[in-house]
């Protein structure tokens, strides 16, 4: 028997193509348009080459900025992740008493980027907020407006407090996944609780972390709206992210060409970090 | 298209992007590729040669344009002599 080949099936991915298209091929396509050329208004614009490229590459801003959002970045994976996995562990497997923890966890995630900053401004306060209030009896002088590492310590705790749950989510997914004979089988070997964390657990949570990981990962590299409103990313630059800089360049002075350069370095940047840390985690699969 | 501030150099460069992935669409189908070793650490395709040769090549320019004041023709020769090595032996 001959098998037939059909492909028609490749039209009904025409949607997502078109809508992936208008929503972030097109507007890729025009951020590399203005990143080579000077533009004044709609109708006056000099191309000038890879000049603005030069200029932000060599920009001292930039540099900062790249540098704090790495450090960021890697704080936001080396807390979280551990923390999500722990809290997953802990957690109740079954009755009233599960279905209250995940509640309790799901509830920072639906709350909006800028409530979470407003709520952690009012929050670290030395005078009305709660948290400020309780360091600074504690006999320790701390006010995140004033001094930066203070400012990085509410940045990151903020962060944690809002996305630790998404990992804590994901793990706990994973974990239910497992089935109850490698359980049984440890247990007839006696294994230690570490022997079960370190060799079922935490391969069978392989896939679910790498997910984890990269959302993490992303999501925090392109952070802008919490620190934004939290410390305006004061006091100085200190918390000042790359997104921060990239839109007072693009809004705040309309620098249009330098903007668009900027983005291109910063999507080249996601992109290949996502892409080594996807295909590492791949191959090491597969190398099983 | 006035909105989207076409200029001569960015057209070119997206036709012979799409012109490469066209290319290769066809070329998938005329023979279709299986995932082989060569001096990259890791098995690839043909397409994931290309995204790794493309990216690569993005990088050369930026480190090109921002570390030296030369001509970007150089650049771009660079890019496409690495391309054709990924695509052929990576």
């Amino acid at each position: 028997m001959t098998k037939v080949e059909n492909n028609k099936a490749w039209f009904l991915v025409l949607p997502v193509f078109l809508l992936v298209a208008f929503s972030a091929v097109i507007p890729l396509m025009t951020v590399v348009n203005y990143s080579v050329q000077d533009i004044f208004d709609q109708h006056t614009a000099y191309f000038v080459g890879a000049e603005w490229y030069r200029e932000m590459l060599q920009d001292p801003r930039l540099h900062d900025s790249l540098l704090r959002q790495f450090i960021f970045s890697g704080c936001v994976l080396l807390i979280e992740i551990p923390l999500g996995i722990a809290v997953a562990l802990m957690m109740p497997t079954k009755g009233r008493a599960a279905s209250l923890c995940l509640i309790l966890l799901a509830i920072p995630l639906l709350i909006p980027w800028n409530v979470v900053g407003t709520i952690w401004q009012v929050f670290g306060r030395a005078d009305i907020g709660l948290f400020g209030w309780a360091i600074n009896s504690l006999g320790i002088d701390y006010n995140y407006a004033a001094n930066p590492m203070d400012a990085w310590f509410t940045v990151l705790l903020m962060d944690v407090w809002h996305w630790t749950s998404l990992v804590a989510l994901l793990c706990y997914s994973g974990l239910r996944a497992i089935p109850e004979a490698y359980y049984q089988a440890a247990r007839i070997d006696r294994a230690s609780k570490w022997a079960i964390f370190r060799y079922i657990q935490l391969p069978k949570l392989k896939s679910v972390l790498v997910i984890g990981v990269l959302l993490r990962f992303m999501d925090s590299f392109m952070i802008y709206t919490e620190p934004f409103v939290l410390t305006g990313g004061g006091p100085g630059n200190s918390t000042t992210f790359l997104s921060q800089t990239l839109t007072k360049m693009a809004v705040g002075q309309f620098d249009l060409g330098p903007a668009a350069a900027f983005s291109l370095i910063y999507f080249l940047i996601v992109l290949l970090v996502s892409w080594l840390f996807f295909t590492t985690i791949s191959h090491l699969d597969k190398a099983k | 298209m006035n909105w989207m501030a076409w200029t001569l150099p960015t057209a070119i460069f997206f036709s012979v992007i799409a012109a490469i992935l066209l290319c290769m669409t066809l070329y998938e189908v005329r023979s279709p590729c299986i995932e082989r070793k060569g001096f990259l650490p890791i098995a690839t395709t043909r397409g994931d040669r290309l995204f790794i040769g493309l990216l690569t090549s993005a990088y050369i320019h930026l480190a090109y344009v921002g570390l030296t004041d030369m001509s970007l023709w150089i650049a771009l020769g660079i890019s496409c002599v690495w391309l054709f090595i990924v695509m052929r032996w990576g």
